[in-house]
Formats: C-alpha cells, structure tokens, sequence
C-alpha cells in the first residue's frame, strides 16, 4: 500500500473562546486518526467554536469531505460552531456544492474568522 | 399551414387620410399577419416569378391575395430564397399619391435580392436556437427523472442467509418507470416488489416515488400481497394522471419455510427455475391506478434448494433487435433453462448476454431493463456479510457521444492502490496542461479524475494492487475527454444515493458517498458504459464554458 505523497498532520492552537486545528498536507482517508484526535484534543476543554485552518492543505477528496461532515455531526451534537478558513477557491465551491457551507462559516482566513467571532 | 409573419409594409391607410389629414403625411409600417397554406397559388406564382409584383395586376385566385388587396397593399416584393419564399415586403401606395416609379421597382428588387439570403440566415439562427434551448429542457428532465428513480431504488441488496438475490437495472435513455424495492418485516419475512409505470421521464418518475411509498405504507399494514395491491390501486386510482398505469408485482418470502406468497398487477409474469424446468409464477390481477374495486389472485410456490425465481420488466422481452424481432417470453423462458451456472447474479449476467448476442452491438434501448433474482441456496445455511458497495450506478446519459472521433493522446495505467488517485490526477493535468483550459475548470477535472479513480481502485478492483486502472486522455473539437476503466464490470452496481446532508448529519446516512456526487457536479458530461468485464466512466469537460 503506497503512501501518499505528504503525510497529513493536524495540529490545535488556542484556547477558551476559539480551538484553532491547522491542518496540513493533504484530505483524504489517510487523514482519519490524525484529524479525529487533533478534534478531541481541540473540544478537550469546550470551547464553543472550532477553528478548521485549510491554508496548508492542497487536496480534499471525498473521503475527507466525509470526514468533515463527521466533525461537523460532533460539533451541532454538542452545540459547537465549526468555522473554516484558508480553503482555496476550488474547495470553497466544493463546500457549497456539498452544502457543507450552509452548516459552517467560511473565511478567506485566520484574521477574518476571528474578527467575526469577537464581533458576535 | 405555413404561416409567415412579421411582414414588413409600408403604407398609408385612407381612412386615416380622410380623417386626419395631418397623419396621412406619415409612413407607417405594420406587420401583417397572414395564415399562408403552401399551395397557395400566389405562392407558387412568387417562387417562380421573381421580382416586384404589381398586386392590383395580378390575376390569380387566391385567398393570400385577397388578403393583401384588403389590407391596401399596392406592390409585392417576395424574398426568395433557394427556391422558397420566406418572407414578402409589401408596400402600400405612394406617399405622393403618384405611381411607383420604374426606379422605384429596381431599388425595391435590388433589396429583395441582397435582403432574402440574410432574413433566412436570421430564421435559421432562430431556429437552431430554439431547438438547442429544447435539447437542454429535456436533457435536464431526463436528468431529473434518473435522479427520483435512483434516490428511490435500494442501495442495498437484502442479507437473506440460505438466499442469494441480485439485481440489474439499467434505465433507457428516456428513462423508464421501472423500479424494484425490498421490504422487510420483523417476523423475518422479506417483501420483494417489481413494477413498471408507463410513460417515461418525470411523470413517470414521479407516479413511481409515489406507488413505492405507498407500497411502502400498505405493506406495513397489511400481512398478504393480494390486500396491499388492492388497497395500493384505490389510493393511486384518484390521483393517477389519465391514461397512466403501474403494473407491479408484490411477493413476500418466508426464508425460513421458502414459502412465496405473490399477487400481481398486471406485470409481467416471473419464472421460476427449478429441477424440473421452467414455469411462470402466474396470477391475474389488473394494473394499479386503472380502474377501482380491483381484486388481485393470491397464489404461493414453495421453493426448494436451488430453485431460482427471475422477476422481470419488459425491457427485456419486449428489446427489438435491427430485423424488428422481440426478444420475447419464450427466448427468456428457455435462456434460463439454458443457464449453466447456478448463482444468482451468473443467471443476470447470463441473460444479459443472450441479450447482447440477439439485439447486436447498435441496439437502441428503448425502454428500462429491470432484473430481480432470487435463488433458494443449497449448501449450509451461513450468515453473510450485507453486500454493501457504495459504487453508484449511472448508465450512459448520451451513448451517441461514444461514438465521438476522440484522439487519444495519452494512456497509462495505474495499480489499485490506495493514493493512487492522485497521480492519476496529476498525470491528466500534466498530459492536458497545454491545452485552452481556464485554472478553474482544470482543478474541477482534477477533483473528478481523482474521484473516478478512487471509485475504479475501490470498487471495481477491490484495491487488489495487481488489477491496474487504465486511463485514456483523449480530445476532440473543444472538448477534453478522460475514461477510465476498471474491471468490476461482473459485479452488479447498486443504484446512487443523492447525498443528504441532513441526514449524514443526523447520523441516518453514512458520512461517505460524496464522490459522483463530486464527479457529476465538476465536470460537463458523464457517461459510464459496461462491458462483460470493463466498467468505463467517461469524464467531458468542454474546453470553454460560455461565460468564461
């Protein structure tokens, strides 16, 4: 079985308000156990919104967007917002496609993500 | 009756002179609207005598002209093209009041000749647009039509220990109203239903969701078939469109007994193999929705070990070949004696066969072609893992487009392992970086190269390293073509979910199951074509989309 080309990592910031997890490498089914454990980690103290960061990730197969909707069923479960940024334009239109957009906030990054949660 | 409108004239109306004198200074132009029989003979006349006509000279009878006399149209000039007429500019009397002048009569003649060719490249234009808007209209009903009939048709075939059942269903172009569904009970009993609405696309699709929910609904009620058709035929009858039907044939299995219970509507009639030959599993019942205060036979067979049953639409019987000969119930009947094996997907894919040999390589699927099989096992009785494949199933959206001139320019294969996908994607994108092909729509073909080989590697070869995938790049006249092929042809495909995600959410459906989803969405054209042993998906993306 070949492994692919970039090994994925995910790794969580942040603290009360907002748990940021930066994801890098690449989206597919490789990336289960490392995305599912940073989650547990990030939502360990119950923030009430997670932070997905995209900005390092060049590839979203179906796999991974079934692994997002997966994050996504656990945050509306316990009330949590997920947000995202750093998605590139192609898989900002896969989020709309997919719907995923209409059941969490999209920003082109960090900065706008964060602006939008202290202002509400 | 040929009708020309948005004639052009030019003309001035007495009876507004007489009234207004101001106005009668005034041109006017008004479009006549004049009902044109072919056979006219003004018509004829104009075609074969070109040049400006005089209307009040004209000796002719006909029923155009009288027409044009009373609307007070003085001078005829018809523009004919190729031989026929397309439009006529008419004129009223001088403004002056004097007569058209030999000038005048050359001028009028000299824009027939140069205005006739460039109204018909107009209609012509009009025309092809009108049709191309028509295409996409029904284009997109088919497309609406196949999704309600895949979103309803199970995605699972049932995990009956001590039964095997497969199943095949492969809509026409104009798609059908078949549809199969299992139900199941909680005293084990399992419910297997075939039906066919007539009519195809949309409506049909729509009369179909809604005979299966209430299938659905009466057969929760109701413990024997012969109740739930009748009460299924009183429900559908009120709200029927007129000359609409479904028939439908509902049987209800014991696994533990292999009693089968069966009443039918007006299907056609399943056969049973067993050790002794072939019959059918006959009982009388009229269609659902026809007519009301219906009563459907109930009769029941009891199979035995290695009996099989084949329920089936009339795509099968009724596909013509290219001598117009029907496939027909006697050539069914004696196919499935014929049958060498003994499983119940070999029987399908056996007279699939026969059914490729009989029709040849140019047949037109003219309608649905439905196959339910179930067989009553022989050996030990184990209990299986449910025969879950996520692979949906989308036939051929346009076969003509197979038959394209595509130029291959690239092909290489790929073993059927996990991450593969990306170099597959990365390999078409380097092979077609040269072409016209905006940075947006290539990553969509990207996205959809990678998805349709992850399916390829999954589910057609089952991630076994040494089956490779093959992939073709190909291009013709503005369009950018991938097939891609694996060898999961001998499997039956279950039919595609439309991804909910309210219902993922929700936790009702698996998280997965985005990937034709995907596919679908990212590129122009998708076309999947099966062989024996190939299962090719064609991707079409055309180099340029208008708005671009």
């Amino acid at each position: 079985m070949s492994r692919p080309q970039r090994q994925f990592e995910a790794a969580v910031r942040g603290g009360d308000g907002l748990a940021i997890i930066d994801l890098h490498g690449e989206m597919d089914g490789f990336a289960e156990e490392a995305l599912n454990a940073a989650y547990a980690e990030a939502t360990s103290s119950e923030p009430p919104a997670v932070l997905l960061n995209f900005s390092d990730v060049d590839y979203i197969n179906s796999t991974g967007i079934a692994l997002i909707v997966g994050l996504l069923a656990q945050a509306r479960k316990s009330h949590r917002r997920l947000l995202t940024c750093g998605l590139s334009e192609h898989y900002q239109e896969i989020f709309r496609i997919t719907r995923l957009a209409d059941f969490m906030s999209i920003f082109p990054d960090e900065s706008a993500a964060l602006s939008e949660l202290q202002a509400s | 009756m040929k009708q020309i409108r948005h004639l052009w004239q030019s003309w001035r109306r007495r009876e507004d002179s007489d009234a207004r004198p101001q106005a009668s200074l005034r041109s006017q132009v008004v479009m006549l609207d004049l009902d044109i029989v072919p056979n006219d003979p003004l018509v004829l006349y104009f075609q074969t005598s070109p040049g400006v006509v005089d209307v009040e000279r004209l000796e002719i009878d006909s029923p155009v002209l009288d027409s044009l006399r009373a609307a007070g149209v003085k001078l005829v000039v018809p523009l004919v093209s190729q031989g026929e007429l397309i439009g006529m500019i008419n004129l009223g009397p001088r403004l002056s009041e004097q007569d058209y002048s030999t000038d005048d009569r050359k001028l009028l003649s000299d824009l027939a000749t140069q205005a006739a060719p460039a109204v018909r490249v107009a209609q012509l234009a009009r025309q092809q647009q009108a049709e191309a808007r028509e295409r996409e209209r029904m284009e997109q009903e088919l497309r609406v039509a196949r999704l309600i009939q895949q979103t309803l048709l199970p995605h699972e075939l049932p995990n009956l220990p001590g039964y095997e059942i497969a199943t095949y269903y492969r809509p026409a172009r104009e798609v059908g109203g078949d549809f199969y569904d299992f139900l199941y009970f909680e005293d084990g009993q399992v419910g297997l239903i075939i039906g066919d609405v007539t009519d195809k696309g949309v409506p049909a699709a729509l009369v179909m969701a809604t005979t299966r929910t209430l299938l659905r609904a009466a057969a929760e009620r109701m413990t024997y078939p012969s109740p739930v058709l009748e009460r299924v035929n009183e429900l559908l009858y009120p709200d029927i469109p007129q000359r609409m039907f479904v028939t439908c044939l509902y049987a209800l299995l014991d696994p533990a007994s292999g009693r089968l219970r069966y009443a039918n509507a007006g299907h056609d009639l399943p056969y049973r193999r067993h050790s002794s030959g072939v019959d059918e599993l006959r009982a009388t019942g009229m269609p659902l929705g026809l007519m009301p205060g219906m009563k459907y036979e109930e009769k029941e067979v009891i199979l035995s070990k290695g009996d099989l049953v084949l329920f089936h639409s009339d795509g099968l019987v009724e596909a013509h070949n290219s001598a117009g000969d029907m496939f027909g119930f006697p050539r069914l009947q004696e196919t499935m004696g014929q049958q060498p094996g003994d499983d119940t997907s070999s029987v399908i894919e056996f007279l699939l066969g026969e059914l490729a040999s009989f029709a040849g390589d140019d047949w037109e699927q003219e309608d649905d072609v439905t196959l339910v099989s179930l067989r009553r096992g022989v050996t030990k009785e184990v209990d299986k893992e449910p025969q879950v494949d996520e692979r949906p199933a989308v036939e051929s959206r346009n076969r003509d487009l197979w038959q394209r001139d595509w130029q291959v320019i690239a092909e290489f294969e790929l073993p059927s392992e996990p991450g593969n996908e990306r170099k597959a994607m990365e390999e078409v994108a380097n092979r077609v970086q040269d072409m016209e092909i905006s940075a947006t729509r290539m990553e969509k073909l990207k996205t959809a190269v990678a998805e349709a080989t992850m399916n390829a590697m999954e589910h057609g070869n089952k991630y076994r390293a040494e089956i490779p995938v093959h992939i073709q790049v190909m291009t013709v006249d503005g369009a950018l073509g991938v097939r891609i092929t694996d060898r999961g042809a001998s499997q039956p495909i279950p039919e595609a979910e439309l991804p909910d995600l309210e219902a993922k959410l929700a936790g009702m459906q698996s998280p997965r199951g985005w990937g034709l989803f995907l596919i679908e969405n990212m590129v122009d054209e998708l076309n999947v074509l099966t062989d024996d042993v190939h299962h090719t998906v064609e991707l079409i993306m055309h180099l340029q989309k208008e708005g671009e």
